[in-house]
């Protein structure tokens, strides 16, 4: 009986590999251990050895081609031997090399393989003991990751997911410079600097079951943070009405700009709506009391997010201030790791760039981001006539863990109706 | 007769020495040219001998103020520094002739002789020009130096370095010791030990000026108990060098005072071997400060194929330092991916007594650098082991970063702090903090408790003091 050649898991977070080369060819006799195959995962061009003795029998994909961890990719057998699966074969009936090394770690159940798709129904059983043939994360939903204790730590104050990390450390450990360059995000444990106000700073709010079961059962259909995007279409003209009032009275005095109106307006809409302004924590959602506005910013090789600090507590003419001084400073890389950590909530604007609408990455462990799109003179019914008026669209990309759709919708409508109004910014 | 290897190495001490074995443990065929002995400064006139000559040094204290207490009578103590010396050179034959033997063992081939590069990977060695196919490795190291600048050129018998110091037949009654960092703690320690009277001048405000200002602080005044006079922030203005005594003006903290001694040992820095090493016909260039100039990563100098390790490559010159590069090297000229070296953990020690160890930050950098730190200490005199032996000089001192625990550096003063130091080098190489350090149960009694104490302390939770 001839020895199937599958494609292996040779990276921890491998799903596929592409056969670079064949090592050796059809009629080639192979010993248990020799390199067959080189092939090219996620992170490395890795050697593929023969589990068996005997001759190499069939190449059943080419060399370039791409295939599924645990597909058949060859036979090893007697010479002569015909082999009754030519193409390829159901992963599913495979013992695939990735869930056997699951087995050997004791997570997976007994009968119960990988190729299974069965969905997830039982709400009682206990973490840890479903396969989890990824890496898994730090929190302990399964598979282990090889991480330093610092490493860690960092991770987990960080808000960040071991199992998203590539480690850099000996056999692909995580160590601490990769936590530090995996992304700029908040470091929870210091939070927003204490520079104001007194009573609790945030409140931390226990998972509920059902809650539980949303983020569990969410984050698998998408991926670690399953977000939902709300979009609304807001009239600026009265916004820009005000601007252009303010800044008259402004004279030199300064000026403001559509994006701080925005900051203000987002800032109170925050206030009001403490739900959309909270942390992800695994184990619990943080409600912050304080806001503290990311406001992503691009910089030559990238972006980073400086964060004005208790945005609600601020007048129009000081977020504008701050705003510029943030943003400059992002772009000559002089900001402090304290300017550009702690945020509550972000807003990234593509307007200047004359996008219509898009989509913005949650930051987190954040649980939302706002992505304000262009203001540009629309058609618009306005008591029965049509009439042009600037209109903006602001799409909230929303962390489904913390934040439900009526959630964000009713956060969403405040925010437009202080555009809209914004007047009632004054308040 | 010229021959061809994979790999040749230049220089057989610890970095040269080390990098030849794991190069031929990976199957390459290597040869190192030696001009001295095998083993380098570190094997013969640097880490062995001294140490050595440090053992003698403590047994003579131990056995003056410690016996009578213990319990043992002596009589008067009387020491020879010339039979403490001549120990001092078996033990280091004995290693150098360890590694004549490591060399056999592993089929390396020692080519007597100076080595200069030539052009494109070849060495001549004598008359003879040999060719390595894959890369030549300088490791030619260091050597002590004196300072002409204010006449104190090395003349060999009044003013002289380690070199000759180990090759004393007696202490000098009268000793000044230029350089308080580890080789002149380390001399003034053997010396005053062997019946000199002392006096050790350092530039920079205190001894040990790279360690911790505890660190230095517990030295000092361990040195000034045992009448040593230890002049920091000083500096040597004037020189006058006789026959047979030196004179030796030195300002210190505003004062101006006149030393005469029989002889000036210069502790102060050494200097790289990169003359007359064929460095520019190679291709290699220099740093300013003139060390090799290589890429940090792989090690490799300007010239394609040829690597610079150890002591030459740049500091920390610390024996321990180069030979991981040495096997670093070696992995990278066998084709495999060498981890890379964590240069901001390695051990620095003094054997001195107290013994003085550290690994990472000190306070004084850790302020600087505005980190959010803990500092946890523990003293040996609260410890019970070191109670017993007498032992009580000293302490652990952790710095902890408060947000994650890490450990950011550690210092330790004390018997055998040389030894101790490892355990909390392992857990900060791994990224363990201080919390997992404690969670290992330490054996009861032992000087290693004092660690997990200080671990402790730097969480507010001391429990032996």
């Amino acid at each position: 009986m001839a020895t199937k050649i599958v494609m292996e898991a040779l990276s921890p977070t491998m799903e596929e590999g592409r056969l670079v080369e064949w090592k050796r060819q059809e009629g080639d006799t192979v010993a248990e251990g020799d390199v067959i195959a080189e092939v090219e995962t996620d992170k490395a061009v890795m050697e593929l050895v023969a589990r068996a003795s005997g001759t190499l029998l069939r190449q059943v994909v080419a060399a370039g081609a791409t295939v599924p961890v645990a597909e058949v990719v060859g036979y090893i057998g007697e010479p002569g031997e015909t082999i009754d699966a030519p193409t390829s074969t159901k992963p599913a009936k495979e013992k695939a090399p990735v869930a056997a090394k699951a087995k050997e770690e004791g997570k997976v159940k007994e009968g119960e393989e990988e190729g299974e798709q069965e969905p997830e129904i039982e709400e009682e059983e206990p973490e840890g003991t479903k396969a989890t043939v990824s890496t898994g994360d730090a929190t302990g939903t399964g598979g282990r990751v090889k991480a330093s204790p610092l490493a860690r730590k960092m991770a987990a104050e960080r808000g960040l997911t071991l199992g998203s990390i590539t480690g850099s450390g000996p056999e692909g450990r995580i160590v601490k410079r990769d936590v530090e360059s995996a992304r700029v995000v908040p470091e929870t444990t210091a939070g927003p600097p204490a520079d104001a106000g007194s009573g609790p700073r945030f409140e931390d709010q226990p998972l509920s079951q059902i809650r539980k079961t949303i983020a569990r059962r969410l984050a698998q259909s998408i991926g670690p943070i399953p977000t939902f995007y709300l979009t609304a279409d807001v009239d600026m003209e009265r916004a820009a009405e005000a601007r252009a009032a303010l800044n008259d009275s402004l004279g030199d005095r300064g000026r403001i700009s559509f994006n701080d109106i925005l900051l203000k307006a987002l800032a109170s809409a925050l206030v009001q709506h403490p739900a959309c302004n909270a942390w992800w924590q695994d184990d619990h959602i943080r409600l912050w009391h304080e806001v503290h506005l990311g406001m992503a910013v691009a910089i030559p090789d990238g972006l980073i997010t400086p964060v004005i600090r208790h945005a609600d507590r601020k007048g129009l003419l000081t977020l504008s201030t701050e705003a510029r001084d943030l943003a400059t400073r992002a772009r000559a890389r002089k900001l402090t790791p304290e300017e550009y950590t702690g945020s509550t909530f972000s807003i990234s604007n593509l307007g200047m760039f004359d996008i219509e609408h898009f989509t913005a990455i949650i930051n987190p462990p954040e649980a939302g981001i706002l992505a304000v799109g262009r203001i540009a003179a629309t058609p618009t019914v306005v008591d029965g006539a049509i009439v042009p008026r600037r209109r903006m669209r602001m799409t909230m990309s929303c962390d489904h863990r913390v934040i439900d759709g009526a959630t964000g919708a009713g956060f969403l409508r405040t925010l437009t109706r202080m555009l809209e109004n914004p007047l009632a910014l004054v308040l | 007769m010229a021959s061809t290897f994979d790999l040749i190495v230049i220089g057989g001490g610890p970095a040269g020495y080390v990098c030849a074995i794991r190069a031929a443990q990976l199957g390459l065929s290597v040869a190192v040219v030696e001009k001295e002995k095998l083993g380098g400064v570190c094997v013969n006139i640097g880490c062995i001998p001294t140490k050595a000559l440090l053992h003698s040094a403590l047994m003579a204290n131990t056995i003056r103020h410690q016996a009578a207490d213990l319990g043992i009578e002596t009589g008067p103590v009387t020491t020879h520094y010339g039979v403490a010396m001549k120990r001092s050179r078996k033990v280091s034959e004995q290693n150098s002739k360890g590694v004549e033997f490591l060399m056999k063992k592993n089929k390396v081939t020692v080519l007597r002789g100076t080595g200069v590069l030539q052009k494109g990977r070849t060495v001549r060695v004598g008359d003879e020009v040999h060719t390595a196919t894959r890369a030549v490795v300088i490791a030619t190291g260091s050597r002590v130096k004196g300072i002409p600048a204010i006449g104190l050129g090395l003349n060999g018998t009044t003013v002289f370095s380690s070199d000759e110091a180990l090759f004393l037949e007696k202490a000098p009654p009268r000793l000044a010791i230029v350089g308080a960092g580890a080789v002149g703690c380390e001399f003034a320690d053997i010396f005053n030990a062997f019946g000199s009277t002392v006096t050790l001048v350092e530039a920079l405000p205190r001894i040990l000026p790279l360690e911790d200002a505890d660190a230095s602080d517990a030295l000092a005044k361990s040195y000034k108990k045992r009448k040593i006079e230890v002049l920091a922030g000083a500096k040597v203005t004037k020189a006058e060098v006789g026959e047979a005594e030196v004179t030796l003006t030195i300002e210190a903290g505003g004062t101006t005072k006149t030393v005469t001694v029989d002889g000036v040992l210069m502790a102060a820095g050494r200097a790289v071997n990169t003359e007359d090493l064929g460095l520019e016909t190679a291709g290699v260039t220099l740093t300013k400060q003139g060390f090799i100039k290589v890429n940090l990563d792989t090690l490799e100098t300007d010239a394609e194929g040829v690597y610079a390790i150890g002591d030459v490559a740049g500091p920390p010159m610390l024996a321990h330092k180069g030979s991981r590069e040495g096997v670093n090297v070696a992995e990278r000229v066998a084709g495999k991916t060498p981890h890379p070296i964590t240069y901001d953990n390695i051990p620095s020690v003094t054997y001195c007594h107290p013994e003085v160890a550290s690994i990472g930050l000190t306070e004084e950098q850790c302020t600087e650098r505005k980190l959010e730190f803990q500092v946890g200490r523990f003293p040996f005199s609260a410890n019970g082991r070191a109670r017993t032996s007498g032992d009580t000089d000293g302490f652990v001192k952790i710095i902890r970063g408060t947000t994650f625990g890490e450990i950011l550096g550690a210092h330790i003063v004390g018997a055998h702090a040389s030894e101790m130091i490892h355990e909390l080098l392992v857990a900060r190489e791994n990224e363990y903090t201080v919390e997992e350090v404690d969670l290992a149960v330490h054996a009861h009694p032992t000087l290693s408790e004092a660690i997990a104490e200080a671990c402790l302390d730097s969480l507010g939770r001391v429990i032996h003091t």
